[in-house]
């Protein structure tokens, strides 16, 4: 018996490292510098294929490659940056659109996903729920809710608040179906098993079925916070006073490709730094799981 | 004395997902004593599991009744544990918390409820591993965690749906001994599941054959070979394998009656 526990242990703790292990671990760190290199290299090729076909021109007959006028060019991109840094957008500074989006987003998320556990759990816990609104959902769901965006500015006005509904609205219907169907896929077996371990309804709802849905729902977590971007951005594009949406619609109308690239450019690095929150999140609240998110990082 | 397990003229249907009734017991009969172990061997589909969801409370009778210890059952009770064929330990608890969750259920505070799973922890053999989730442990130490998270609450009634048939045999020889040690402290009334008959003879004090579904009581027959027993050991004897051929006609006849109905449903 204790043999038995022994040997396993170490199956766990390991032994020394061996100089295979150590050779491991140095052809992995090897790849690593690889793939960073190939990265990097990419990216100097197709940055610089823009800049290159958007500048050459004088010596071709046929002028440019690529109109700047029209496809922006990186340098451009980073002069119009450096100049909304200094100087500030027709808006106001940049600072200023960059925090109003970030807000409409999170308080559009934070409201959607809320409002979305709350209900798909409730719908998923409550069949008769279920089976009346069912319907309703379906249609909501299949109505392309952007359209929405322009109801909202018209009843709620050009402050934040028009923005985080179509925030909220896009969010929700992402968290609500992976929570109803996180809380209706829980093992029988282990509801079965908590039942005799004397489990109260309430026991079973959050020893159970919300800790078992919670992997549904922080998957949907990564999707929906994009979602929440789109909402505001949208809704800001429709008519605001301040955002990043506001800051494209105008160098669109400006005949701005650099600004619009610009734009983007920020708007990515919001994504990407709320995908890293995200995912460190996620890798805290089921610390439980076998690594199968974090293997997914390269 | 009252049996600890009674069930009268069970029967239990469900419905099929295409509408029609499904007989999975008819006009089942079974007592089990206070303190005896008693197993029950039958061809597969022929209702051993919905025996014990009876038993426990999970599932309630479609005719007939089911005590336990002199009581209707109506939902389940407390003085039953229920080890499930598969893993049924809770993945987001570590193996302390996951044993300590019948007592936290049943309001015993954090820092007993942990005490006891500690003590119990170590009773299965798993002392060390008390922070580990269960996807870092192997199958046989699951099982262990599963038992002693079924064990902790003391059950007077322990039910156990073919709880080690998932484990490879030296594992699964190493559990039974455990698991008739553990028993031998507790002396609970156990109704074991499997069908496989060597195991179902060298732990049971009594082998209830259960026919091909519909399942209902084919034959009963005592084991009366002396404990402490040590399941590897026990195959050996010749009363041993007097009782096996005994129960074997009679099982042999139920598993061929299943065998050619599975034949017929695929072909």
């Amino acid at each position: 018996m204790s043999a038995l526990s022994a040997s396993s242990r170490s199956a766990f703790v390991g032994p020394e490292p061996t100089s295979s292990d150590l050779a491991r671990t140095r052809a992995r760190s090897n790849r690593r510098l690889l793939v960073n290199g190939l990265r990097l290299a990419f990216l100097v090729v197709v940055l610089g294929s823009w800049e290159i076909g958007t500048t050459i021109d004088a010596t071709h007959k046929d002028g440019l490659w690529m109109d700047p006028f029209f496809y922006g060019r990186p340098s451009g991109i980073a002069s119009q940056l450096w100049t909304w840094i200094q100087n500030g957008t027709a808006q106001g500074p940049l600072w200023l659109q960059v925090a109003t989006t970030l807000e409409e987003a999170v308080l559009g998320f934070l409201i959607g996903v809320g409002l979305g556990v709350i209900f798909g759990a409730a719908l998923g816990r409550i069949r008769l729920l279920a089976d009346v609104f069912a319907p309703y959902i379906k249609a909501l769901n299949a109505m392309p809710r952007v359209v929405l965006g322009s109801i909202f500015i018209i009843t709620i006005g050009y402050g934040i608040w028009s923005k985080v509904a179509l925030a909220v609205v896009l969010v929700f219907f992402v968290v609500f179906f992976n929570a109803f169907q996180g809380v209706r896929e829980v093992d029988r077996v282990l509801i079965a098993n908590a039942r005799i371990l004397g489990a109260s309804e309430r026991q079973l709802s959050t020893h159970v079925i919300f800790p078992s849905a919670l992997s549904w729902i922080l998957a949907s977590l990564h999707t929906s916070f994009g979602f929440a971007l789109v909402g505001a951005v949208v809704g800001e594009y429709l008519g605001a006073i301040h955002g990043i949406g506001i800051v494209i619609a105008t160098a669109q109308s400006t005949f701005n490709p650099n600004g619009v690239f610009a734009a983007m450019l920020i708007l990515a690095l919001v994504a990407i730094t709320a995908e890293v929150g995200m995912t460190w999140l996620e890798n805290r609240l089921i610390k439980w799981r076998p690594n199968a998110i974090t293997d997914v990082h390269i | 004395m009252a049996a600890a397990i009674e069930l009268r003229h069970v029967t239990k249907r469900f419905l099929t997902p295409a509408g029609t009734a499904y007989t999975a017991l008819r006009d089942l009969d079974l007592a089990v004593q206070e303190g005896e172990f008693c197993a029950v061997v039958g061809p597969t589909g022929c209702g051993k599991s919905t025996t014990l969801a009876l038993i426990s409370g999970l599932e309630p009778p479609s005719e007939g009744e089911v005590r336990v210890r002199d009581e209707i059952v109506r939902g389940v009770g407390r003085d039953v544990g229920y080890v499930f064929q598969v893993d049924a330990v809770f993945p987001w608890k570590s193996v302390l918390d996951n044993v300590a969750t019948g007592p936290r259920f049943r309001g015993v505070n954090r820092r007993d409820a942990d005490e006891r799973a500690r003590d119990w922890i170590k009773r299965v053999g798993l002392a060390g591993f008390e922070r580990y989730y269960p996807h870092q442990l192997s199958g046989g130490m699951r099982k262990r965690a599963a038992l002693a998270q079924t064990l902790i609450n003391e059950p007077r009634i322990l039910l156990m749906d073919e709880p080690f048939s998932a484990l490879d045999v030296q594992t699964r020889t190493l559990m039974e001994n455990e698991l008739l040690q553990l028993w031998s402290t507790t002396r609970a009334s156990v109704v074991f599941v499997t069908h496989d008959l060597e195991e179902a003879i060298a732990l049971a004090d009594r082998v209830v054959v259960i026919t091909a579904g519909p399942g209902t009581v084919k034959g009963v027959y005592r084991v009366d070979l002396p404990r402490p027993r040590n399941v590897a050991e026990i195959r050996f004897q010749p009363e041993f394998s007097r009782i096996y051929q005994e129960i074997w006609n009679d099982l042999r006849d139920e598993v061929l009656v299943s065998y050619e109905r599975t034949k017929r449903v695929v072909s």
